[in-house]
């Protein structure tokens, strides 16, 4: 991933104007494309340059939100401040799951995630005490808490979400560039590439591994994070398997490692529903014809990945030979 | 006492399910490596195809014998159409694209069918029996002989028949079977039709007692997983005799161990899964891998 | 016309090349001993032929081309291959190693299973063991074995001394000729050249992918260049 200044500021002055033109609805939207994102960017960081799969990110995802949920309800804190808290609770949580995932090949991996995923929502029904059980947490009406924002220049509360949302999603481009071009992204990705030959540069796999699902948790506890103050709700079933899988397709679709990738990816999590409802006949009321869809863009994705990968290498070599 | 008899009995029959389900997977991961999440999904998509059937008129029995022929069919026509291609690649990218089946089939079942649950009345009556003193569930005993019969018929294949042989040669070793005239890519279907049809029987025998909806077997999915893991991932024995101990074990767990009840069941299995992936990596009856580290 | 044909084959395992234009012929009835030190194209000779290997050139069998060489369509017109390592089914039975062997044929015969317990008693001391359990020159001689029950008209065995006592090597070289001495046409890849050349009538010795000398094996064995690079004298 290079950062190239010129494209970020474009960026980051085309999401800042954005809001302007469009409605408010859309503006939420937005706002929850900004957290998918974030979520997409921590398992680029796993997947994508540690080569460890994850089908279980809505759990860590789950945890942000409920650690966000708990503390604002439970104990007053502010909106603001319980993003770092969730992002450090997330994290926590994901260095303690890389150490068994240490033992698991990537199938296996896969596996286990998956569990996790599916599993998740029954813990969280089970622990009602502490988590509100089946019936969730609202966030809303906790106006001391939330909405600060809403009045700084001018905003309206749901352009304060967004606002919110794609600074920090910003600012986690910025943490995930950083991190990747560093020493530890590239021991990442010398060991997805070889354990082997990692092993016999001396890196400490283990730790860069373990590290790894430490920093991807915490992205994904800060998406959390922002989807539960976005909706002012959470519950067991905010989280479900599927959306574990739907960043999975946002990840593929970003080939794991662009950030434009990831940004479409999350955009084609919110916005497939439309996407399918423009294909006539197709009653998107209905939540089969998303979700078909949904399937057949990954099963194309993985077909054409070996033939895009390999045209894009002839291309890359291309380029390099008349260069010399 | 009679609960606990009860409670085996059920579990069994879950068990039953589970280890058909299991089997489905096993013999994939068998000859390919791979782990097809989608498997239970085709699963559902077989029962509403013999729902469908039943509904149409059919008797129970036709439309079973039917909804197997299609299911195997589809599965050959499934691994030869997507699967091949990807077929010698990274194993990842081919369990990404197994994902991709599981959200696509989960699409299509909801999109055909609708997400409300169907009545799926089997063919055995729901009616108690008595054996002893104790009453069973008839449904129960059916299951378990239908798993049973398959079983046999599935282990016969195996080892009595030609194609049989071929399937095992192929997944053992697909380079040397080729060289002795086996059309591998041909037998790695044949393995794809066989699972499709093992997981059609797990969907029919759960659709009465789990009510036939799209995500119905979602959790079937994960006691499948837990049982293959408990059996050994590359051991169809493993597979079958992993789903029932899962079967009767989730069912006295939940029955006796008050603070799991029947709402960890779920993650009892994940805890079957973990607990052998970390500890015991080769299950029951698999052999253990050499890992190169 | 010989039975075997090879024409200007070229292979390749990615950029590096393997074979350069190998050319030779194999009559039929004939024991063909094919030479060389390691990586000098022996053993992708050899897969060139069974098809599991892609090469350019031609493969002309019994009089007609060959266009497509995948490796079941070679099995079924008669090849049969032992490939270096014996290429057993580890965690098949014995038995059902010998049945694998007729795939190509119509059922297995119990007179073809009887007549390969004849060649190897052994093997029917152990025909319900796991081929894996078998020790390596058990394990050679079951892959002879399964060879035998394709009834293959050419027999190409990669390196079959490979690992194995000496008195094991005698044993299954003496089976190989009386295989011979049946009509079956076998193509030995050895590096144990003195092995290979008393029991050959011909031999081919390739170097870096070329074939260098070819001819009887009488006169290999006399011949100069080979004693010192081959024969150790």
């Amino acid at each position: 991933m290079k950062l190239k200044l010129g494209a970020l500021g474009a960026a980051i002055v085309v999401l800042a104007l954005l809001p302007i033109p469009l409605s408010e609805f859309r503006t939420v939207q937005l706002a929850t494309v900004g957290a998918y994102f974030i979520a997409i960017l921590g398992l680029d960081v796993l997947t994508g340059h540690s080569g460890q799969i994850s089908l279980g990110h809505g759990a860590f995802m789950a945890v942000g939100a409920y650690t966000t949920a708990i503390l604002m309800v439970n104990h007053g804190v502010r909106d603001l401040w319980t993003i770092p808290i969730a992002a450090a609770v997330a994290g926590g949580v994901g260095l303690i799951a890389g150490v068994p995932a240490l033992r698991l090949s990537g199938l296996y991996l896969a596996l286990a995630t998956f569990g996790i995923a599916v599993v998740f929502p029954t813990i969280l029904k089970k622990f009602d005490h502490f988590t509100g059980g089946s019936t969730g947490i609202t966030l809303f009406g906790k106006p001391t808490e939330t909405g600060h924002g809403a009045g700084i220049w001018g905003m309206t509360n749901n352009e304060w979400l967004y606002a919110l949302t794609w600074t920090i999603a910003v600012f986690c481009f910025l943490v995930a560039w950083w991190l990747l071009g560093s020493r530890f992204g590239r021991s990442l990705r010398a060991i997805r590439d070889s354990e082997l030959a990692a092993a016999a540069s001396g890196i400490n796999r283990a730790a860069y591994k373990v590290g790894a699902f430490g920093v991807s948790a915490a992205f994904a506890g800060i998406a959390g994070s922002l989807l539960a103050i976005n909706i002012a709700y959470v519950s067991p079933d905010t989280f479900p398997i599927q959306l574990s899988l739907y960043l999975l397709v946002g990840a593929v679709v970003g080939f794991f490692g662009s950030i434009w990738g990831a940004v479409l990816g999350a955009l084609l999590i919110q916005f497939l529903p439309d996407i399918v409802g423009l294909i006539p006949h197709v009653n998107t009321k209905q939540a089969g014809p998303t979700t078909l869809f949904f399937g057949l863009v990954l099963v194309a994705l993985m077909l054409l990945l070996p033939l895009v990968l390999r045209v894009g290498a002839a291309i890359a070599n291309r380029g390099y030979s008349r260069a010399q | 006492m009679t609960n606990f008899l009860q409670q085996i009995v059920s579990g069994l029959a879950s068990g039953g399910i589970y280890g058909s389900l299991a089997l489905a997977i096993v013999i994939i991961h068998r000859s390919t490596g791979v782990i097809n999440f989608a498997q239970g999904e085709m699963a559902t998509l077989s029962a509403f195809v013999c729902w469908t059937l039943v509904d149409h008129g059919w008797s129970f029995w036709a439309a079973f014998a039917a909804t197997l022929v299609l299911s195997f069919a589809g599965g050959v026509t499934l691994q030869t159409v997507v699967i091949r291609p990807l077929q010698g690649g990274p194993l990842l990218g081919i369990v990404i694209l197994t994902i991709g089946l599981l959200i696509a089939f989960n699409g299509l079942t909801t999109w055909i069918w609708g997400g409300a649950a169907k009545q799926f009345a089997g063919p055995f009556s729901t009616a108690p029996i008595n054996v002893g003193g104790v009453a069973f569930s008839k449904q129960d005993i059916g299951v378990i002989a239908v798993s049973i019969v398959v079983v046999i018929l599935v282990g016969l294949l195996f080892t009595r028949t030609k194609a049989g042989l071929g399937l095992r040669a192929a997944a053992v070793n697909p380079i040397e079977a080729r060289l002795v005239g086996v059309r591998v890519p041909a037998m790695l279907a044949v393995g794809w039709g066989l699972a499709a049809a093992l997981g059609a029987v797990a969907g029919v025998m759960a659709a009465p007692s789990l009510f036939l909806e799209p995500n119905m077997m979602q959790t079937v999915l994960l006691y499948a997983f837990a049982a293959a893991v408990l059996g050994g991932m590359d051991s169809p024995v493993g597979a079958v005799v992993g789903g029932l101990v899962l079967g009767v074990l989730l069912n006295l767990v939940g029955t006796y161990v008050h603070w799991i009840g029947g709402e960890l069941r779920l993650a009892t299995a994940l805890a079957v899964i973990l607990g052998v992936l970390l500890f015991r990596p080769s299950g029951l009856f698999g052999r253990p891998a050499v890992r190169r580290a | 016309m010989p039975l075997l044909e090879l024409r200007d084959l070229e292979a390749r395992y990615g950029e590096i090349r393997a074979l350069h234009g190998v050319s030779l012929s194999v009559d039929d009835g004939d024991f063909v001993a094919i030479l060389g030190a390691n990586g000098a194209g022996k053993t992708t000779t050899l897969r060139a032929i069974s098809g599991t290997v892609k090469t350019t050139g031609d493969v002309i069998l019994e009089g007609s081309k060959v266009f497509r060489r995948t490796p079941e369509a070679m099995a079924r017109r008669g090849v049969a291959h032992v490939p270096e390592g014996r290429g057993t089914f580890a965690t098949l039975s014995v038995l059902d190693n010998l049945r694998l062997g007729a795939w190509t044929q119509r059922g297995t015969s119990q007179r073809d299973l009887a007549h390969v317990f004849e060649f190897f008693p052994r093997l029917y001391e152990r025909r319900e063991q796991q081929a894996g359990t078998l020790s390596g020159g058990e394990q050679q001689m079951l892959a002879l074995g399964r060879a035998m029950m394709a009834k293959p008209r050419l027999l190409l065995l990669d390196e079959p001394s490979l690992g194995l006592a000496p008195i094991v090597v005698r044993e299954i070289f003496d089976a190989l000729l009386r295989m011979n001495e049946r009509g079956t046409t076998i193509v030995v890849v050895e590096q144990n050249a003195t092995l290979a050349l008393a029991a050959a009538k011909h031999a081919f010795v390739l170097e870096t992918g070329r074939i260098v000398l070819s001819g009887p094996a009488a006169d290999l064995r006399a011949n100069e260049s080979v004693r010192r690079s081959y024969l150790g004298y």
